[in-house]
């Protein structure tokens, strides 16, 4: 019905053929129900309020199969006129090659410096004092998510943090039900690795670790508590035998996991489901344990084109993205944190309130897409995956790896 | 004979420089030599300079690193996973398809019934993608849906049959899905090559009493050695380049298990952006093809001039 008043919007305005109407191809990733329903809200907007109209290039597979078709098609020459990237360092080398549009005109007209909250994300979009991303939500990745169903079956209360999820995952696997759902990929096990260690590892390890890429705390007694909590995690996920994100979710909504370790994104599914947070299910922002969570998140980059006609449409794009409405629409359905702190968001449901009292009172930590590079990060990624499923490395080796990488990340 | 003659009469009176004979037909070689030199070997010179450079998203050919690339990339466990997988798959997918298409062409060679339905049969997997190949595959193989769960229903409650899921054995359910592919091509060009042996030559055969499977073996077989160098050349490019059947089965999982080389290629390349390392991890699976490929070429061709 919604992909049908879209439709039905998109040829009005055609039909009213304004003179200055510009098509925008828009690339993104969001495929999976809920961001799909939130990625619609942007276009909604855009449709209505401006006289252009929203191209909608969804490519399915996540991140991992999107980034290189979008960054490819970048470089070949044929830009989209508008796509999300996480922001951060993935569109670093494409912005030092002069092939992103400069939003500092706008940002500065607008105030972004003033609006935008925590202002480390528009930091990330700065590159030399010019502004060449819009930042529109917040994802923070250490969610631990609990189906109340599962803990129903195996007859127990639902866990208030990590430590009691993993001494109640025997009785779950008595119940018949796999105690942690884990999608196959990579980064899906090196989210959950992030997690576990701000939970045990505590913020300052975090942070030396991922911010000031120390190999030493890498090495220290404390990571190797972080690599034993995550050498146990990774027994209680036989039997989750599924490939993307959404599917590991939809174990967690069926009640044939009990938990999930996942970023806030996972709620959109929750939300398509008609699960209602506090009822069917939990969410423990910092696994429980470490209340903090990472402000990464989803930006929005212009690719430069030579049509000033473009280059207006998308100046016009950027501005809504990041104004009031918008930011309230999109991120009740996408189910991640607005990036502005002046907005109401009193239809936000439990878990979103969580996170905004935790963004509130500042406990926020960098995250690690923003730290290291692309290929740091997928070095890190294969490591994970690999000690995830081969339960024959050890957590000295496993560790020996990783103080390697850190060593060399850059 | 006298053509021949002629010719060398014909040369040895007008003598016209070596350079200018058939003037037309090396014009008209022109662009494919060009295009040989510009795309096959200047782009594998661009690569190999650009594997010892420290190339991000971007080419970039005045950061000069030396080796770097290729220590990290020997140092790396999922390369030398993927290289053992190539190894394991590459040996048993070359032995395993090519004694399968012999079995399966000789069979049909026996001028049985119904040849060509079967013929078709056989060779339809083929006619699918590695994509739908591997998606299937990964199906039958799921425990939940496929062969185990089929043979549990017949009552063998603890026949077990995982082998994707098994880190150890997974590289094998990667290669049932290859075989099941490629075997019915193999039949078909070795059956083709069966077909062109003499008739004469079975009746000799006969007349001397020799059985029809040592005829197969030391009579057919060594005749029907060009077209076993073609289908050993398609198989084994096949194996190099395995990538789209591990994403569709796999995707490399469990954790590292099954990947190889050519997804490690693509994957540092555009996914972790590090082209530098994707050209050192290129430029070695070229050079374990040349290592291959040389001495084969030189015993082939070389061969030939001096004998």
């Amino acid at each position: 019905m919604k992909k049908f008043g879209l439709l039905t919007a998109t040829t009005a305005i055609c039909a009213a053929g304004a003179v200055s109407a510009a098509d925008l191809e828009v690339t993104h990733w969001w495929t999976s129900g809920g961001e799909a329903a939130a990625v619609s809200e942007f276009a909604k907007a855009f449709n209505e309020q401006t006289d252009h109209n929203w191209v909608d290039g969804a490519i399915a597979g996540s991140g991992g199969t999107a980034r290189p078709i979008i960054i490819s098609r970048i470089l070949g020459g044929d830009p989209m006129h508008a796509t999300q990237l996480n922001h951060g360092r993935q569109a670093e080398e494409l912005v030092e090659a002069g092939l992103m549009l400069d939003l500092t005109d706008i940002a500065e007209a607008e105030g972004w410096a003033d609006v935008v909250n925590p202002v480390r994300l528009l930091d990330a979009c700065t590159l030399d004092g010019r502004v060449y991303c819009v930042p529109v939500n917040i994802h923070s990745p250490q969610w631990l998510w609990l189906s109340h169903d599962a803990f129903e079956k195996a007859g127990l209360d639902v866990p208030s943090d990590w430590f009691e999820f993993v001494d109640a995952a025997p009785a779950l696997k008595d119940a018949g039900v796999v105690p942690l759902a884990m999608g196959q990929q990579s980064w899906q096990t090196n989210l959950a690795f992030g997690a576990i260690m701000v939970a045990v590892g505590g913020t300052e390890l975090y942070v030396d670790v991922l911010t000031n890429k120390n190999a030493d705390a890498a090495a220290s007694d404390e990571m190797t508590k972080v690599f034993e909590a995550f050498a146990a995690a990774r027994l209680l996920s036989e039997g989750s035998n599924v490939q993307d994100w959404n599917q590991a979710t939809n174990l967690v909504i069926t009640g044939k996991a009990g938990g999930q370790i996942h970023g806030d994104w996972a709620q959109g599914e929750f939300q398509v489901a008609n699960q209602v947070a506090g009822e069917d299910y939990t969410c423990l922002p910092g696994l429980g344990v470490n209340e903090i969570i990472a402000t990464g998140g989803d930006a929005f980059y212009f690719p430069k084109t030579d049509d000033p006609e473009i280059t207006a449409a998308q100046k016009e794009l950027a501005s809504l993205m990041i104004s009031k409405e918008v930011q309230v629409a999109f991120n009740l359905k996408k189910g991640s944190l607005p990036i502005r702190g002046d907005v109401d968001l009193s239809a936000a449901n439990d878990c979103m309130k969580k996170g905004l009292a935790i963004l509130a009172a500042g406990n926020v930590l960098p995250d690690g897409v923003n730290a290291f590079s692309a290929d740091t990060d997928g070095q890190i990624n294969d490591l994970m995956v690999e000690f995830w499923n081969d339960t024959s490395i050890s957590v000295e080796d496993a560790q020996a790896r990783y103080v390697g990488i850190i060593a060399s990340a850059d | 004979m006298s053509s021949t003659d002629a010719g060398q009469l014909d040369t040895a009176m007008k003598r016209p420089p070596r350079l200018l004979k058939n003037l037309a037909a090396k014009f008209a070689a022109v662009p494919m030599v060009l295009i040989a030199l510009v795309i096959f070997v200047g782009c594998t010179i661009w690569t190999i300079y650009h594997s010892f450079t420290r190339s991000r998203l971007l080419p970039a050919p005045e950061k000069w690193v030396g080796l770097e690339n290729y220590e990290r990339l020997w140092s790396e466990s999922r390369w030398l996973i993927s290289i053992e997988n190539l190894a394991i798959y590459g040996f048993f997918s070359l032995i395993l398809s090519l004694s399968i298409g012999f079995i399966l062409a000789a069979l049909l060679d026996r001028k049985i019934r119904f040849e060509n339905t079967i013929r078709t049969i056989i060779l339809y997997p083929f006619a699918l993608s590695f994509v739908v190949t591997g998606l299937a595959w990964q199906w039958i193989l799921n425990p939940q849906l496929g062969l185990q769960n089929v043979v549990r229903n017949w009552g063998w409650e603890t026949f077990t049959f995982d082998p994707l899921n098994n880190a150890e054995i997974v590289i094998y359910g990667i290669l049932i899905a290859g075989i099941w592919q490629g075997s019915g091509f193999v039949m078909v060009l070795l059956l083709a090559g069966m077909r062109g042996i003499d008739e004469d030559i079975w009746k000799a055969s006969r007349v001397e009493g020799i059985p029809a499977w040592k005829t197969y073996i030391f009579i057919v077989m060594p005749m029907m050695r060009p077209v076993f160098v073609t289908a050993i050349v398609i198989i084994a490019s096949g194996i190099i380049k395995v990538y789209d059947l591990v994403v569709a089965q796999t995707s490399g999982g469990p954790g590292i298990a099954s990947e190889v080389p050519a997804k490690y290629v693509i994957e540092k390349m555009f996914f972790s952006q590090n082209l530098g390392l994707g050209f050192a991890a290129s430029t070695m699976m070229l050079l374990s093809v040349l290592i291959v490929l040389i001495p084969w070429a030189y015993l082939e061709f070389g061969g030939k001039k001096n004998g």
